[in-house]
């Protein structure tokens, strides 16, 4: 991701996001042109997540290439991935 | 750039932003006017495989699903072209408009980047620099300057958004 001009001083340590018993989840990729504030922004539209979480999930997005944004059924996920390349973000279906 | 005015983001174009933004928008809708070739990277990244290691099952479900999110991405692209006055002035933008233009400056923006190779680690003055040292009147440096122009106009309008 296009990281702000100014860096933000202190970057909270990050808990992996829990691994659910359900099968199937989609994940978001790192790219390097989706500007950071863009990616929590379209966090918290698609799924109505807190600013905090969004920007976790940002974060973990940025920093470990990868984060899992939602977990359910396969077509739901699907539908999850489509919303998500609606706006753009870098998103595929796994099993976990 | 865009700036908050009460229910609408405002943003104020000269002459050669409009016809910038215009260029922008008509490459973006001439590329998804076409049969979308999944073997050209940017339409790769527009339209990405739903399953990472599964080309086969990732291009059946395009099946059902790439007509409306090509639809969607033709429409927001259109949007922004339509509202950009030709000679340059003011654009108002109610939040759903925001939100096209939002998507729209994403996609374009996502083509610029990989055409100019843009990697997690590009400092974007440092790479104009080098550009401008080797050939200031290059392709590459007026997309640079293209790219950071969008950028920066993405991230106002998202400010003037949800600020």
């Amino acid at each position: 991701m296009a990281a702000p001009q100014v860096t933000p001083v202190a970057t909270p340590d990050i808990a992996e996001v829990p691994a659910t018993d359900r099968p199937f989840v989609t994940i978001v990729w790192n790219d390097p042109v989706n500007l950071m504030s863009y990616v929590t922004w379209v966090f918290q539209k698609l799924f109505g997540y807190s600013k905090e979480k969004a920007e976790r999930l940002m974060l973990d997005v940025h920093h470990k290439g990868k984060a899992i944004v939602s977990s359910g059924a396969r077509e739901r996920m699907e539908h999850d991935a489509s919303r998500l390349h609606a706006y753009g973000l870098w998103a595929t279906v796994d099993q976990s | 750039m865009f700036k908050r005015e009460g229910d609408v983001c405002v943003g104020r174009f000269d002459q050669a932003e409009a016809a910038v933004l215009q260029q922008v928008m008509v490459e973006m809708v001439t590329l998804l006017s076409e049969r979308l070739d999944h073997a050209d990277p940017v339409v790769a990244r527009l339209f990405p495989d739903v399953y990472r290691d599964d080309p086969d099952v990732s291009a059946d479900l395009r099946r059902y699903t790439e007509a409306d999110l090509k639809a969607a991405k033709l429409d927001q692209a259109g949007e922004m072209l339509a509202a950009v006055p030709p000679e340059g002035g003011e654009v108002r933008l109610d939040d759903e408009g925001a939100e096209a233009w939002l998507r729209a400056l994403t996609d374009a923006r996502l083509a610029l980047g990989l055409q100019l190779g843009i990697r997690d680690d590009t400092d974007l003055v440092e790479e104009l620099d080098e550009a401008v040292a080797r050939d200031p009147i290059s392709v590459r440096v007026a997309q640079l300057s293209v790219y950071a122009y969008l950028s920066q106009l993405q991230e106002s309008l998202l400010e003037a958004l949800t600020g």
